[in-house]
Order: structure tokens, then sequence, then C-alpha cells
């Protein structure tokens, strides 16, 4: 959308960030990305542990550096009613990335936040690796850009005003979208914006707002989308009023990634209430009727022959043998030392966003037009356009407000059956994964083995190694473009060494355990996994904080005080504090009823979870109460990421105590609520408590942080009250139900 | 088809469908009423929960035909034009929604407690068995809570 840079550059900040002036009647400023890796901090050891990779350079830190070279990445437009317009290259699935860039522009220009609009960008195959919203970095790419954006407008509506009023530039103030005079004379943002966009104004030097001055950064502030969502304006994709884009329902095979082989009544379906359409596509029989009820109908009133999918024979008990084979020895005997070896077992667990997969797709001969929530969206335009055969500037793609993600949309599956539906019918088509379909079809954090071994002596920990093997996660939607997803196909390098990087950016231990070593194997299963909140930190982390109540027991220590002291830094004891003194810890519980803590590092923030569970029944236990506090570096809005902890809790009480999938001859049992068991009011704590820390330096990650310590406190909660020390998650994993038909 | 007659927030509609097109159909693709979200289809999740009569539904299980003659109100009848629902303010005060899409049917289910208790125990609350994927039943509680205290 962005016209090619009008002007010069203007130069801000010590670290050179890039502003333009873009031609248009109204003040339009575009920013660059562009950001240095932050130098990691140092260890204050114990027995020291070297830096692990994901303390030099983590995932956000390659996400962000992959992303520099992109210009105008954001563009920000001072309207004339007022309103200033962000078009973001970023997806919004519930986590309140617009609440939090829309509050970075009202900060910086001074304008009432309700007068801040965000919109969610098109694909835009120049940005690169630059429309991914992915690996925690969203808020850590756009902190400065989006300010820089905001201040460049500023200057330029000050130095209108300057011209306008005779007044230099510095006698004037800005607030409440208006620059005014001392002299009580004042003018719009609007009613200047026409000449803040003339290329000739001369402005001075553009400088941020020095953060000690922000009122609106760092203030609790709610959805800016809130009211749209109570009162059912909000609109997702399946809200929306394509013209001519009827409601479209997919039959799916019995396995996963079984194909069409005959349909045996087509014509009586052909014929049913409100059909419209039928389509054989690759991944099975589209209809399309009236509504969506006709739609489902119509496809379970299907007769389909199925050719074998890709993983027909297997069930969990050859996963995890699989698995169990896969996990890398370790390389330090327990000879000379005490130690503990401990092994872990985790389920496959659905994304299972409210929002199924969905996607509308108009398909047309020379032209294409898709709407779907995505989180890649370039990827998405570039393998639509090449497998309906247009040129990849033919095809548009509207980023849209998704129902939850929690990584699921990074995949764009739904976007590209849409399309290949419409193009098979000649017809714009609406198209909804059913319930049963998006468990059993969609995507899944992978099963995962974990091994642990820590040696100890003398009241030291000397080493600790950490052999995780895990159903290979899909990594194929790249950093969000074509290039490399291509390469994460390959078959030589490809997904794996991904999954090596990803690994290795995210996963890190926060304690100076000596020799720490974490190495992960993945066994290549043609299934649909994709990276689930936290990636692979809830499951690793998650374990490696059951084995710190183990080594803190064998070394006879307080699992609160034995963390103080081999926490590497004073952020992280700092956030352990805070649990144990709000929480209580200690504090005498009944019989049944216990305390666990546990501490997670990542994305430069750092948070520590305490629970008390109430595990009276061990089948059916609930967490009563949580404590959290978390270090971010820098809120930029507390509220938002008090409610993205809370979901994080969520998660962690979910797939550690109840919800997970079972494969069974090549596909999920589960298929709905009633079978995945993710918690439920009557699941979850009356009492929980969040503590933000006061900002102390750049923003660090949020959105994934909450899940991997919360899993490690439930876990250690568990075991304390039952005496039981739990190896397989979810905890109570029955099948307690009657599986759907396939 | 035949045609059933009923009111959607106030307003007499008519929709010709067939007698056992669920009523979440109807509002949706029909009458193009979209706060009602499907998120199963066979009443597991409650994303879809409006009232009839009064009386909470879901209506991705109620036929079409069951609402013959009867009052509908979905997440966009709650309030009054532009004035919220008690328990809409409470959900802005307490900012519940994540990715919202399933508030409308959580809201509808909340008002329909506070409907039968005015001082709902947790364990009433409790009973709200509406999945909320982004985890937000704590601050939905708070919301239930603070309403109560309002209403």
């Amino acid at each position: 959308m962005a016209s090619p840079p009008q002007s010069e550059p203007t130069r801000i900040g010590r670290r050179g960030f890039l502003t333009f002036l873009v031609a248009a009647p109204v003040l339009t400023v575009a920013a660059d990305l562009a950001t240095e890796a932050v130098a990691p901090g140092t260890a204050n050891a114990v027995v020291p542990t070297l830096p692990a990779p994901a303390d030099l350079t983590d995932l956000g830190d390659i996400l962000i550096l992959a992303g520099t070279p992109t210009a105008n990445m954001l563009v920000l437009q001072v309207e004339r009613d007022n309103r200033v317009h962000l078009q973001l290259p970023r997806a919004e699935v519930g986590q309140g990335l617009t609440t939090a860039t829309a509050m970075l522009v009202a900060e910086e220009l001074d304008v009432p936040l309700d007068q801040v609009v965000v919109t969610l960008s098109d694909a835009r195959t120049e940005l690169l690796f630059n429309q991914l919203t992915g690996g925690s970095n969203s808020i850590r790419s756009l902190y400065t850009p989006v300010r820089t954006a905001a201040a460049t407008a500023r200057a330029r509506v000050v130095a209108a005003a300057s011209e306008r009023f005779g007044v230099p530039a510095a006698k004037l103030v800005t607030r409440g979208g208006a620059v005014h005079t001392a002299d009580g004379r004042s003018a719009g943002y609007g009613e200047l914006t026409a000449a803040a966009a003339r290329s000739t104004l001369a402005i001075g030097e553009v400088r941020l707002k020095p953060e000690a001055q922000h009122n609106v950064v760092g203030t609790p502030t709610s959805r800016v989308d809130a009211r749209a969502m109570v009162t059912g304006q909000q609109r997702y994709t399946l809200d929306l009023d394509v013209p001519g884009a009827m409601p479209t329902m997919v039959r799916r095979p019995p396995t996963i990634n079984g194909t069409v082989r005959a349909i045996t009544n087509e014509a009586a379906v052909r014929a049913m209430p409100g059909v419209l359409a039928l389509a054989v596509v690759p991944t099975g029989v589209a209809v399309t009727a009236e509504t969506f009820g006709q739609a489902l109908d119509a496809k379970n009133a299907l007769q389909v022959t199925w050719n074998g999918g890709t993983v027909d024979n297997l069930s969990d008990v050859d996963i995890r043998k699989q698995l169990h084979a896969a996990a890398l020895p370790f390389v330090v005997p327990p000879l000379l030392t005490q130690y503990v070896d401990a092994e872990f077992d985790f389920a496959f667990v659905s994304h299972a966003p409210m929002e199924t997969n969905s996607a509308i797709a108009d398909v047309r001969g020379d032209s294409a037009e898709i709407w779907a929530g995505l989180k890649s969206p370039i990827v998405a335009k570039q393998t639509i356009a090449q497998a309906i055969g247009l040129p990849v500037d033919k095809v548009t793609v509207h980023v849209v407000q998704g129902g939850g993600s929690f990584g699921r949309r990074l995949f764009f599956d739904a976007a590209l059956e849409a399309a290949q539906i419409s193009k098979a019918m000649k017809r714009p088509v609406k198209l909804m994964w059913s319930r049963i379909d998006d468990m059993r079809h969609g995507r899944a954090r992978a099963a995962s083995h974990h091994k642990i071994r820590a040696t100890f002596a003398l009241g030291q920990v000397l080493t600790f190694e950490h052999r995780v093997a895990s159903v290979e996660t899909d990594f194929r939607h790249g950093l969000g473009e074509i290039l490399t997803a291509t390469a994460a196909h390959l078959p030589v390098a490809g997904n794996l060494s991904f999954a090596q990087t990803v690994f290795l950016t995210t996963v890190k231990s926060p304690y100076n355990f000596g020799v720490t070593t974490q190495l992960l194997n993945e066994v290549p299963l043609q299934m649909h996994t994709g990276s689930f909140r936290s990636v692979y930190s809830a499951n690793t982390r998650g374990a490696e904080e059951m084995v710190v109540d183990l080594l803190a027991a064998k070394l006879g220590k307080d699992p609160v005080a034995f963390r103080r002291e081999f926490l590497k830094t004073d952020r992280q004891r700092a956030v352990l504090d805070k649990v144990a003194s709000a929480g209580n810890w200690g504090r005498a519980m009944p019989k049944g009823f216990a305390q666990g803590v546990a501490v997670h590092d990542e994305y430069k923030s750092c948070t520590a979870c305490l629970v008390e569970i109430d595990a009276r029944d061990p089948k059916a236990p609930r967490v009563v109460k949580a404590v959290i506090a978390a270090d971010v570096g820098r809120p930029i809005n507390p509220r938002g990421l008090q409610a993205q902890l809370l979901g994080g809790l969520t998660d962690a009480i979910s797939t550690t105590l109840r919800a997970g999938l079972h494969i069974d001859k090549g596909l999920p049992l589960e298929g709905s609520y009633s079978q995945f068991h993710y918690a439920r009011q009557k699941d979850t704590p009356t009492d929980v408590q969040i503590f933000v820390m006061p900002a102390n330096g750049e923003p660090g990650g949020a959105g994934e942080l909450g899940l991997p310590a919360a899993v490690g406190a439930i876990a250690n909660a568990y075991t304390c009250a039952t005496g039981t020390r739990p190896t397989s998650f979810p905890i109570n994993f029955p099948v307690d139900f009657d599986p759907f038909p396939r | 088809m035949p045609n059933y007659t009923f009111s959607v927030n106030g307003k007499t509609v008519t929709v010709d469908a067939p007698a056992d097109l669920p009523l979440l159909w109807a509002l949706r693709d029909k009458l193009g009423v979209k706060g009602p979200k499907y998120g199963c289809g066979i009443d597991v999740c409650k994303a879809c929960t409006s009232h009839l009569d009064g009386e909470k539904i879901n209506p991705c299980v109620v036929p079409v035909s069951e609402a013959e003659g009867r009052e509908v109100t979905t997440i966009e009848g709650l309030a009054q034009g532009d004035k919220l629902h008690p328990v809409q303010e409470a959900w802005l005060e307490q900012d519940v929604a994540q990715c919202g899409y399933c508030q409308p049917g959580q809201i509808m289910a909340a008002v329909a407690l506070l409907k039968k208790t005015r001082n709902p125990t947790d364990a009433e609350i409790d009973e709200i068995e509406n999945v909320c994927r982004c985890g937000t039943y704590f601050r939905i509680r708070e919301a239930i809570r603070s309403a109560a205290a309002k209403m």
C-alpha cells in the first residue's frame, strides 16, 4: 500500500531508526524495522553454567534480525477526522497486540487511545520475513519502530502548527490529539494533517519521548476491541459477508492424510436440500450449501472410499516406543557422584482455538481474494498462488482477526483448502471445519519424551543433562515467506535444522547447574503438528522444574530456598521471592492439598508461578489458587500481560492434568471438548493473583511466557499433595468417551 | 420449505427453512445474526449460548421449528441501545475477553445464571460449562461477582 518514500529518511535515536514521509494528501509516515541483539546478561555463578545459545541470541532476536532489511514495515496515517491509523503487519488472535500498539501510538503522539485505529495489513510480500506473528517477538520488534513512526508524525504536525500560528515549535505542546500554544490557541491533528504532509515542511530533530515520561505505556489498559466483543459485533472470518461465498464443509478421511478414492452416492448428495455444489479436493470432498447445517448434513451423508494416509498403522504405544528409542544417550556416567534420573512423557495436544479452522476464498480465472486469520500470510499467499496457478500479485490475502491461535494459525491450511475448493467449484466459498475435523485433522503439539540426569555432590549440582525426543514439530511455514518455507521442506537439513534452531534459541536453563546440556532429537512422522504456545518449553522446562524439586529434596532443601540459591539472575530471584511472599509459601495445608512452585526464563523475560492444588481425589485434582509474578523488562500493557499469563496458567492446568489427544491407528480419538478435556470454569482456581514487576529495561516477550512455569508448579504441587511423582502427562488421561465415527 | 416466524432481539422475523435446521444456522446464515458462534455443533462448547423466552439455550442443537412464535435473544439483543447490560459492563470493567470468540456465549450464560440467583456462589459459577480456550475463566468469575454486586 505504501508509495515509494518521498523524502530523505529522518534518522532517529542512537540506533538510527529510519522513517520516511509517504506521498499522500494526509500525513503518512512509514518506519523501518531495525534493531540489534541485546547483549547477554552475565551469570553470577554457583557452579557456573556456560550461557546456552538462547542466552546469547533467542528466537525473538532471530525473527527480528531476519526482518531487519525490510523497509516501510509500518505505515501510520493521520486522518482529517483526527483519527490516527496504524497498519500493522501482524495477526491479532486475542493476544492484545492491536491494543498494545495503539497504546504506543497514543503515547508518542499524545492522542487519546480511542482515536487510534489499528488494522491488520493484507499479506505484503515485500515485507519478506517481517509479517510473521510468533516467537513472542511482536512487541519486541515493534516497540521502537511504532514509537518512531508516531514521533515523526508528531514532529510534523508540530511543524505545521508552528507555521500556522507563527510560534516556534519548541514553544508548542501536544496534548489530547491537538497542538497547543502557550496563549491558548490550538489545532487538532486532523486540521494540520494536510500541511504536515508537505515534503517541503522543515521539521526539527525527532526525539522519542523519554520512557520516564510515559503515562500510557505501562498503564493497565483495557482492550481496544472489548466493546465489540461483549456486544457481539467483533467480526471473525465466518462473520464476514463476501458476496456469493456460501457455507462449505469438507468430508475428511478416516486417517490423517488419507485421500479420496471414490464417492458412491454423489448424485444423491447433490440432490439433498440446500446443496449447491460438490467437489473433490486433495484433502477430501467439499460440499457447499445454503446453510452450514445443510453442508454438514450433506458431508455426513457422503459415502466415500478412501486411500490410506501417512500414519495409518500408528498408535500411541508405537509412537512412545519410537520416542524412547530416539532419546539421545547421557554423557555423564553416574559413577562417582550422587545423581537423579527422571523420565517424562507428554501426549499430543490440540491447539483447539474456539474458532475452528476457517477461510473465505473467491478464486476467479485471473485473480483470487482470500480472507482468514493468518500468522504467516506471505507464505500463505505465495503457496496459494502456486496451488491455483496464478501469479503471486494476482492473489490478495486479507488478514482477519482470529478467534484464538496458540500457534495454530501459523499454518494456513484452511485458506489453501478454501482456494482449492473455490477454484474447483468456480464459485466463492466460506469454508468452516467442523470441531471434530479441527481436532482430528488439525494441528497439534507434538508428543515428546524426556530423559533428565543431574549429578550432585557437596551441596552443588555438577551436571544437568536433558535429552528430548519429540515427534517432529512442523516448521514448514518457515519465517513466514516462501524462501525459508521452501528451505524447511528440503529433505536433508530441512525441518530438522529449523527445529534445532528453534529448540536451541528458546530452551535454556535458568539455573547454575554446572555442565548443562539440553539436546533435541526428533522423530519425523507425517502428522499435522505445529508450534504450540511456548513451543518446546512447556514440556522441556516443565519437566526440568520437576527435577529441580527432586534435586532440592535430595539435597534436603526447601524448593524455594534451593531455587534462590541456584538461579542465575537477580530478576529471576525477584519474581520467585514475589510469589513466595504473596503466596505465603510453606503455609500449612490440609491433607491432600499442597503448594508447588516453578520458575521460567525466556524471551528476555522471566516468571515464577506458585499454585495450590486440591488433590484429595488424585483422579480429580483442582488447582484452587495461583500466584504469578512476571518481569518482562518493560510492560506495555500490564493488564494485557496479566491476561496472557492467565491464559498460560489455564493452558498449564489443562495440559498437565487432563487435556491431550490419544492417537489410534492414524487418527486422534478426541473430536470435541467433551473428549479433549481443556479446562472449564470448574477446573480453574477461584483465587488468582498476577504481579507485573516494574519496568527495568527493554520489552521482553510475554505471550508464551506463562505456560512452562505453571506446568512445573502444578506437577510439583500434585507430587507433594499425593506423594506420587507423575511421569506421564496429562496425569489423568483415560479414554473416558465413545469416539465419534471416523 | 416451511416458514417459521419468531422474534429475534425484539424484531419479528420469518425464515424459510427445513424444520430440523439448527436455530444457530437460521440465525447466522439466513438472518445474518452473527453474535452466536459455532464451536462444536453438539451442545458441548456452548459458544452459541442464547436465550429462548428468557431461558438459556444452545441454538446449535435447537431446531428452528422450536422457535416458532417465541422470543430469541442473542448477545446483540442484550444492550438497550447504547446502554450495555450490567453483565456486559462488568465484562468491560474486568477486561475479560482475549480472542473474544466465546464471550457472547459466556455473557449470555452469566446473564442466565444471575437471573436464577442474584448472588451466585463459586460452586454455582463453576456450573457454567462454556469453554474459553484463551483461559479467561478467572476474569469471567470476577466479572460475574462484580455484576452480581451491582445488580
